[in-house]
């Protein structure tokens, strides 16, 4: 893997292997000692140009678990601005000697546009509207740990997602997360069911391998897992829809709606969470709900993702299991 | 002056001839001095030079990205003897003496005729008329008036300028774009591609909307409306209906919006990010057949030169607009060649041009006693774009790489050759 922009960078068997080398990290977070020595002496930076606390955290406990040098740059406000262009910016980064650029930028593209200039492996951390594969990555994982203690298995249960519906609740439109998800569940696999006002849903979306759906009820019932994504303060003075209190009956996870779920249904939010607009109190704390794990999971599949790249970057598959192993023993 | 006898092209595409120049303007053959310089034009091709109605010279103000001085040469490349400079700089071109300034910065540089577009209101800021009138009557004389770069979407303040350039027969070029269905952030036109890549889109409506409503502004004021940069479909319906009916419409197309599609902002190259954006394949299709049929009058180039850096951003943040003066014919030969022939594409890139713009000296046939404005073009040249060889300051240049037609072997303006691309084989 050369960089990860974008979920569809990733196929079947390379999103399975993520997942399953996460599923050894996450071992890690158990252990007194959490370091490995996997990325000793590598470089990673993470280039934020916009405010986070939870993945550029993630990020950065990943990448020390690992014993990767980590560093923390902070450009937020445009660059257009501050009068820097944004390959002034990354060059100035790059130019310092690092391995790996983990980026979050309020524009859709910049990951991209930043892969093509410099030799650095390019992270997106999230870009704009556009994509946050890593953040669907750990939600594939936390998905796949519930289909597997559902099934009553080990370790050992589905690596794949076929015959799972998973249904994404909310504003699909200015959703980097949502669009990411779609991408990466499609190819493990899953049904993927959109459901917005049809003010939230993107343009083009009818081309999309998804089901669109404007009636939140009407999918409750399929659906193992339901996504609820945040509303952001900015849309509800947007004219999207005409108050919050009509979004949340159109579109909230009610205690009336959670009642509705199929009783092996688990309820998903990337966060941070509006309580009482998308998701009730009672949702997001039901004992079905997987919210917090999706948090913690974030570093075991961020420490995996970082040591795709950097670890076994340009191998071919086998070589990467071999690595994988390799992992799978220190961490034993 | 120099005379110069041209013999044997192809005067756009009404059978062979020669043409002698001499004092400035075009003279019978059979008048040739002994001393006039010959060029031998046996295979190419003989056009009225091109009258481009949208550029951006960015001076005053952006003079590291382009000035009138490099951008009017640009244009002498391309086989233009006359630009229309946006009011778009700073300061705004919005007075008479600005206009005059950008004039004469033109006439001193001696590439083309520089003709200053006026700003429609004060500063552009779409709230108060600038002094239209003031600009009409200076030694500029200002006919064309725009806030290009800005849609003038208050429907009362476009009926009074439509209504007040009237008085001396001005026209009001509208960038079409209603600003609260595609605001500033709108950088991609809204479609499958938009949503997928999360691009704020720009919908097609928020043109089509605007010319349905100037077209009637422009029927009731019985004023001229001239449309820039017509980019859909929808609107080329509306510019057919409103044709049908008499209003006083004008329309214009870019080169980039006959060829290039939406596609190419697939990897975020802000090289490819204009305004109004490029459209997917059926709007090129409806804009190339507007053309051919006259809905379409002219093409204009919307060459729009910017610094380096000022388009190294992200792509919501970086500058909008390409370069286009040099490749403006080439892509035009490729596109229309086969529905416009060689006299169609004179009318669309001079004749038209010129009337709309009231140029009396540009646009002319080429027959003796008109101006002698002229491009000498090979009908079968191709290169590929190279954006470092180039005579603008900036390299936003979508065609870079690309094959196209290479057209311009010589561009002569008021019978001064302007461009010689082998000075030794012409």
């Amino acid at each position: 893997m050369r960089h990860l922009l974008s979920a569809a960078d990733l196929d079947r068997q390379e999103i399975i292997e993520i997942l399953d080398l996460a599923e050894e990290m996450a071992q890690v977070l158990h252990r007194p000692i959490k370091k490995l020595p996997a990325l000793r002496g590598r470089t990673v930076v993470n280039l934020f140009f916009e405010d986070s606390t939870r993945t550029r955290s993630s990020f950065e406990i990943a990448g020390k678990w690992l014993s990767a040098d980590v560093i923390n740059i902070s450009a937020k406000g445009s660059s257009v601005s501050k009068g820097e262009s944004l390959r002034d910016t990354v060059l100035t980064v790059a130019a310092m000697g690092v391995d790996a650029l983990v980026i979050r930028h309020q524009a859709s593209g910049a990951p991209a546009q930043a892969a093509q200039w410099i030799d650095a492996q390019v992270v997106n951390a999230g870009d704009g509207m556009h994509e946050h594969p890593t953040q669907a990555l750990l939600d594939a994982f936390t998905m796949r740990r519930h289909f597997r203690g559902r099934a009553g298995e080990d370790g050992d249960g589905p690596t794949d997602f076929t015959g799972r519906t998973v249904a994404s609740v909310g504003d699909i439109t200015h959703s980097r997360v949502a669009r990411s998800n779609a991408l990466l569940l499609r190819t493990l696999g899953a049904e993927v069911i959109m459901v917005a006002p049809p003010t939230l849903l993107p343009s083009g979306i009818d081309s999309w391998p998804v089901e669109v759906r404007t009636d939140l009820d009407s999918v409750l019932e399929r659906a193992d897992i339901v996504m609820m994504l945040r509303v952001q303060r900015e849309r509800m003075s947007g004219g999207y829809f005409p108050t919050p209190r009509e979004y949340t009956v159109g579109y909230g996870l009610t205690r009336d709606r959670l009642a509705r779920l199929r009783p092996e249904a688990a309820i998903c939010h990337p966060g941070p969470m509006n309580r009482g607009l998308e998701i009730s109190a009672d949702a997001a704390d039901a004992a079905n709900s997987l919210v917090l794990d999706q948090v913690a999971a974030g570093v075991a599949v961020r420490m995996s993702v970082l040591y795709q790249l950097l670890g076994g970057a340009d191998e071919d598959a086998d070589h990467a299991r071999a690595t994988s192993a390799t992992v799978k023993e220190t961490i034993r | 002056m120099s005379a110069y006898l041209i013999t044997g092209a192809d005067l756009a595409g009404s059978g062979r001839g020669d043409l002698l120049i001499i004092d400035g303007r075009f003279a019978d053959p059979a008048d040739a001095p002994a001393d006039v310089e010959r060029i031998d034009a046996d295979g190419l091709v003989a056009l009225p030079g091109l009258v481009d109605l949208h550029t951006h010279l960015r001076e005053p103000g952006r003079e590291d990205a382009e000035t009138v001085a490099t951008g009017s040469a640009a244009a002498a490349r391309g086989g233009y003897t006359a630009v229309l400079a946006m009011a778009n700089t700073n300061p705004v071109t919005d007075t008479a003496e600005a206009a005059t300034h950008i004039a004469a910065l033109g006439a001193a540089a001696g590439h083309a005729q520089v003709v200053p577009v006026g700003a429609i209101t004060k500063d552009l800021a779409g709230a108060e008329l600038a002094e239209l009138g003031l600009m009409a009557r200076s030694a500029a004389g200002v006919r064309v008036f725009s806030d290009d770069g800005h849609c003038v979407a208050d429907s009362r303040l476009m009926r009074r300028a439509l209504e007040y350039v009237r008085a001396f027969d001005g026209v009001i070029a509208q960038h079409a774009q209603d600003p609260r269905l595609a605001g500033p952030d709108a950088c991609c036109h809204e479609g499958e591609i938009s949503g997928r890549l999360g691009l704020p889109g720009w919908p097609p409506a928020a043109e089509s909307t605007i010319v349905a409503r100037d077209v009637e502004l422009a029927e009731l004021t019985r004023s001229r409306v001239h449309v820039c940069h017509v980019t859909t479909a929808e609107t080329v319906e509306v510019l057919r209906w409103a044709k049908r009916r008499g209003v006083a419409v004008t329309a214009e197309v870019t080169p980039h919006h006959l060829l290039l599609t939406t596609d190419e902002v697939l990897g975020y190259d802000p090289t490819y990010k204009v305004n109004p954006p490029l459209r997917p394949a059926e709007h090129v299709a409806a804009l190339r057949a507007a053309l051919a049929d006259g809905t379409i009058d002219a093409v204009a180039t919307d060459h729009a030169p910017h610094a380096r850096h000022d388009k190294e951003h992200a792509f919501a943040d970086a500058a909008f607009g390409m370069v286009g003066l040099e490749t403006a014919l080439g892509v035009v030969i490729e596109t229309m060649r086969d529905a416009l022939g060689w006299a169609g594409i004179a009318d669309r890139m001079s004749a038209a041009p010129a009337r709309i713009a009231r140029l009396a000296e540009q646009g002319r046939p080429l027959r003796p006693g008109e101006p002698a404005n002229l491009v000498l073009v090979d009908p079968s040249a191709r290169a590929v774009v190279d954006a470092a060889r180039s005579a603008s300051l900036s390299r936003n240049n979508p065609w870079h790489g690309r094959e196209l037609p290479d057209p311009v072997v010589a561009t002569f303006w008021q019978g001064r050759r302007t461009f010689a691309r082998d000075s030794a084989a012409v």
